[in-house]
């Protein structure tokens, strides 16, 4: 396996450009009524229209133009009043039709933009386009598709509904093609359209590269990278991309306008040359569909239903709770999350403090059990509560973190748990001086070195009261007593 | 009793309500009629003589418990481009063979609802691409007038097994003039209406922004009695017109005073026989003397309609028969891969014509042609419906020949597309306009052979253009079955 190389770009830049297919969650296909369900019996959400049977018409589910509509606004994008579906003719056995009904020219969605933060600064890539489109079908076969001697296909997944978003060649880097990508999903998720899920396919990306001399204002010729289904493979595949593409030209060879196959065992990317490459679409305007007429009512409509989006939401977040931006980016990557957060510091202020522990203790437990937010045991009070005991000095920060997985699974108020299990803090003066007494009575040897010299004792001492008292005497209170006993104020 | 192959099918509903005959009667008389006359004739590919009788039995039960529905007990004729669920359907292809719909087109599942008879499958030219119907892959039908020639096409079958006296009347469909000229041909009355107004849904595609389905029948009455079951919005089709039907047959017998009836100067084309031209001529006056105008009107653009013709229905079929790969369903020939299975199947499923039009489509919308061809075609279409729209100020209905000549010789054109094609010129510019014409007989020429009047109408204006049918049917009365086949029995 290949390791990650950083390659020295010399006197060239890279130019990038993405295009993503995002499944979307409909209840029914795109031009059906079947169900767009995953993981039913092969071919058995299947109907005239998705299979492909003569004389079978396609009829749009409305709920897909409102998706579009809900992407375009968030992306800044003009919603055309007029858009048209294309066919995009080509054979392949799981296009049960020979074409694919998709938009071409007069697309729903144009001309927007997305803001990413790269190196600290704020940058825009520009989206070309976002269009509808209808998904193919699926081969399966009975081991690998050079060892099965025939295919079998299903059509389950044919004519379910996708949008393609294409963003401009305005991105950089490898790391700055990720940065783009997570924010477009997490905006997907945040309008609830698509579950955002990479390896299972519902967020696929291709991604468009060449490299130019420094400076220039034209682009290289690209080459086109499929098979990027995680994060990690977007990057690889482009830091490999970069290298070969440079390492061609210095060498005097020229980059071809090919696609390119990443194969993510071996971290390289192969040339797909031959079949996939002769193809001209013939698109044309699809006859069997009218277009789409989408007035400014519509589109107000859909507007009205928009949420605040991720990084509206983590500018207000650093502005209204001064949150550092590595905070705010965690915090409003989810929008349940960031849910919780503003609901656990209206009962606890603190924005600060809330974060640091919905980071940590929180995060921690739900990516361990693959828990959302909003389906934690824990609710926004609990930690607010647990975190108020914790400021008015009923229990110590140490217990706090101690308790956090109990109260995390069992669902049982941090109060609650703390009163039954006697965890209360002690900041009683008599009763902490009274332990004091019996640590100091049983460690003459210790309690003359302190007064000799060495003061960091001071430590032994505190252990063996909290190990007495099961460490909940109030430490503050504890070193502030410790300390006087023992220099025998 | 007079002649049943005379009557309309409100008087056959009148002797089965009567009970003087039964559906199951008159479905074993044109069973038999079929026996006896198809042998020559060749209307039908096969037909369902048990489905047939049991859907008889059907009706005969319904009519004995008092109900009635608009097309109770009737015989019809199907052409095989209609899909019916559990019956055969192979729009006359070798690819097709074997193909059983598992579902009804919105037309089927109307005549259901309206208690008709289905005795069988007509034939067709291949994909109804042809007007001869010679382009069938399994059999020539031969015209009754005179069963040396053609019966014109695509629905050729269609025409002739009304002709012939073999069904109360079929369905056609009509993408350049397949109705009409074939009716023409055989002396029949066939419409197609106007774009939308009769749902696709089920009727396998040629070329989808033309193709439409209609009726053909012995008479007019017939004619506005089944347009008035198959008309009508279908949430299945998106390109059906939403909007209510009238009733067609009840506004019959209105007389056609202060009628304007445009006649194109453009239509005076060098080619038309000189008994079409005569019958032409007395067919308008027989209009003026029930007191309709004659008007001069022009429509400029019509010379360009054959070649836009040519290029639209091409461009749309080569995407419309990708879907017969071999993959799914009917004919497959096996090879060493998959674009090997692919080339096999096409090459023997399809026929010469379909595989010629095939690559014309394909080349229109190949990249670097588009705009030349398809894109330009686009245009001219345009301008032909406004050339249309223009001169329906200045008139009501338009009258032209359907068809430059009478039936030609089977075997006389089929060295000559470019004739073959040169003949819907009467025809082709109303598809490109989505606007209803008809086509009824007229006369005779010297030879015996039918000549058939074409009237066009606005969009959804059917009912007016039937009514001036009616008139003209009452006043012209034409011989519809040739004396050979016009026996009672």
């Amino acid at each position: 396996m290949r390791t990650r190389c950083i390659v020295d770009y010399g006197d060239y830049e890279s130019v990038m450009g993405l295009e993503v297919h995002a499944h979307l969650l409909t209840d029914s296909k795109i031009f059906c009524g079947c169900s767009t369900a995953f993981g039913a019996e092969p071919n058995s959400h299947t109907c005239p229209t998705c299979m492909g049977l003569p004389g079978a018409l396609p009829v749009l589910n409305k709920k897909v133009v409102d998706f579009a509509i809900k992407v375009g606004l968030a992306l800044h994008c003009g919603i055309s009043n007029k858009s048209i579906f294309a066919r995009k003719n080509y054979f392949y056995p799981d296009l049960p039709k020979g074409y694919q009904i998709s938009q071409y020219e007069e697309p729903i969605c144009t001309d927007g933009y997305l803001n990413i933060y790269t190196d600290g600064e704020k940058k825009r890539i520009r989206v070309n386009r976002v269009h509808m489109e209808e998904d193919a079908g699926k081969l399966v076969h009975e081991n690998t598709i050079e060892n099965s001697a025939y295919s079998m296909v299903d059509y389950n997944r044919s004519s379910t509904p996708l949008l393609e978003i294409v963003s401009e060649p305005d991105i950089a880097t490898p790391e700055e093609a990720v940065t783009y990508l997570k924010m477009l999903r997490d905006i997907l998720l945040y309008l609830e359209i698509c579950d955002g899920n990479m390896e299972e396919g519902s967020f696929r990306c291709d991604a468009n590269i060449s490299v130019r001399k420094k400076g220039s204002d034209v682009l290289g010729t690209r080459t086109e990278m499929k098979n990027l289904n995680s994060f990690r493979h977007v990057e690889k595949s482009l830091d490999y991309e970069i290298e070969r593409q440079i390492t061609l030209i210095k060498k005097g060879g020229q980059v071809i306008q090919e696609t390119r196959f990443f194969n993510a065992d071996e971290g390289v990317t192969y040339s797909m040359r031959g079949k996939e490459e002769a193809h001209d679409y013939r698109y044309f305007p699809e006859p069997d569909l009218l277009p789409i007429i989408v007035d400014d009512k519509w589109i107000e409509e859909v507007r009205k239903t928009l949420p605040e989006l991720p990084m509206e939401k983590m500018e207000r977040f650093m502005d209204e709770y001064s949150l550092p931006k590595y905070d705010v980016e965690i915090l409003a990557s989810d929008k349940e999350l960031a849910h919780y957060f503003e609901e656990t510091i209206k009962l606890f202020p603190e924005p600060k403090t809330v974060s640091n522990w919905i980071m940590t203790e929180l995060l921690r437990e739900l990516k361990d059990g693959n828990v959302s937010p909003k389906d934690s045991l824990l609710p926004p009070a609990h930690l607010a509560e647990l975190l108020t005991l914790m400021k008015d000095g009923t229990i110590s920060i140490k217990i706090a973190k101690e308790i956090f997985p109990e109260i995390y699974k069992t669902g049982i108020a941090p109060k609650k748990l703390v009163e039954e299990k006697g965890l209360l803090q002690i900041s009683d003066e008599s009763t902490i001086m009274k332990t004091i007494n019996e640590v100091i009575a049983r460690s003459p040897k210790e309690l003359a070195d302190f007064r000799a010299g060495k003061e960091k004792l001071l430590g032994f001492f505190v252990g063996q009261v909290m190990k007495e008292t099961k460490g909940q005497a109030n430490p503050k209170l504890l070193n502030e007593l410790l300390l006087k006993r023992l220099k025998g104020e | 009793m007079e002649n049943i192959l005379d009557m309309t099918i409100t008087e056959l509903k009148g002797l089965l309500r009567k009970k003087e005959i039964s559906s199951v009667e008159l479905t074993a008389f044109y069973l038999e009629r079929i026996k006896k006359y198809d042998g020559e004739i060749l209307s039908y590919l096969r037909t369902t003589e048990d489905y047939a009788l049991d859907m008889a039995r059907q009706a005969d039960t319904k009519i004995a418990q008092g109900e009635d529905a608009p097309l109770l007990g009737i015989p019809f004729g199907m052409k095989d481009i209609l899909c019916t669920k559990g019956i055969e359907t192979t729009c006359a292809s070798k690819i097709l063979k074997g193909f059983i719909p598992p579902y009804n087109a919105t037309v089927i599942e109307k005549l259901n609802q309206a208690g008709y008879v289905h005795l069988g499958r007509l034939n067709m030219d291949e994909f109804a691409m042809g007007s001869s119907t010679e382009n069938s892959a399994f059999q020539t039908t031969k015209n009754p007038w005179d069963v040396s020639r053609i019966p014109g096409g695509s629905s050729g079958g269609s025409a002739a097994a009304v002709a012939a006296g073999l069904c109360v009347a079929s369905l056609g469909t009509d993408t350049g003039g397949s109705i009409r000229q074939p009716a023409s041909l055989c002396g029949v009355v066939g419409m197609k209406p106007t774009y939308g107004r009769v749902s696709r849904f089920g009727l396998i595609a040629f070329a989808s922004s033309l193709d439409q389905i209609g009726p053909l029948s012995r008479n007019v009455s017939d004619c506005a009695t089944i347009l008035n079951v198959i008309a009508g919005y279908d949430p299945l089709d998106s390109t059906a017109i939403p909007q209510k039907t009238p009733d067609y047959a009840a506004s019959l017998g209105q007389d056609i005073k202060g009628l304007r009836i445009g006649i194109p100067r453009e239509y005076s084309i060098e080619g038309i026989e000189p008994d079409v031209k005569k019958a032409m001529a007395e067919s308008i006056s027989l209009f003026e003397k029930q007191g309709a105008t004659a008007v001069d009107i022009t429509l400029p653009h019509t010379e360009y309609a054959v070649a836009t013709y040519y290029i639209i229905c091409t461009a749309e079929a080569s995407s419309n028969l990708a879907r017969y790969d071999g993959v799914k369903y009917g004919f497959r020939q096996t090879g060493k891969d998959i674009i090997d299975m692919y080339k096999k199947t096409r090459l023997k499923g399809f026929g010469k014509e379909v595989k010629q039009r095939i690559i014309l489509g394909t080349y229109v919308l190949s990249s670097g042609y588009y705009d030349a061809y398809y894109g330009k075609a686009s245009k001219v279409r345009t301008l032909i419906r406004r050339d249309f729209d223009e001169a329906f100020k200045k008139c009501d209905i338009v009258v032209t020949p359907v068809s430059p000549t009478t039936a030609f010789k089977t075997g006389e054109r089929t060295e000559d597309p470019l004739t073959m094609y040169l003949s819907d010129i009467f025809t082709i510019p109303v598809n490109l306009a989505g606007l209803p014409g008809l086509s009824i007989p007229c006369g005779f020429d010297a030879g015996g052979l039918p000549i058939g009047l074409q009237i066009i109408g606005q969009p959804l204006d059917e009912a007016r253009m039937l009514q001036a049918a009616y008139v003209f049917e009452t006043e012209r009365k034409v011989k519809k079955i040739p004396d050979k086949y016009s026996a009672k029995t």
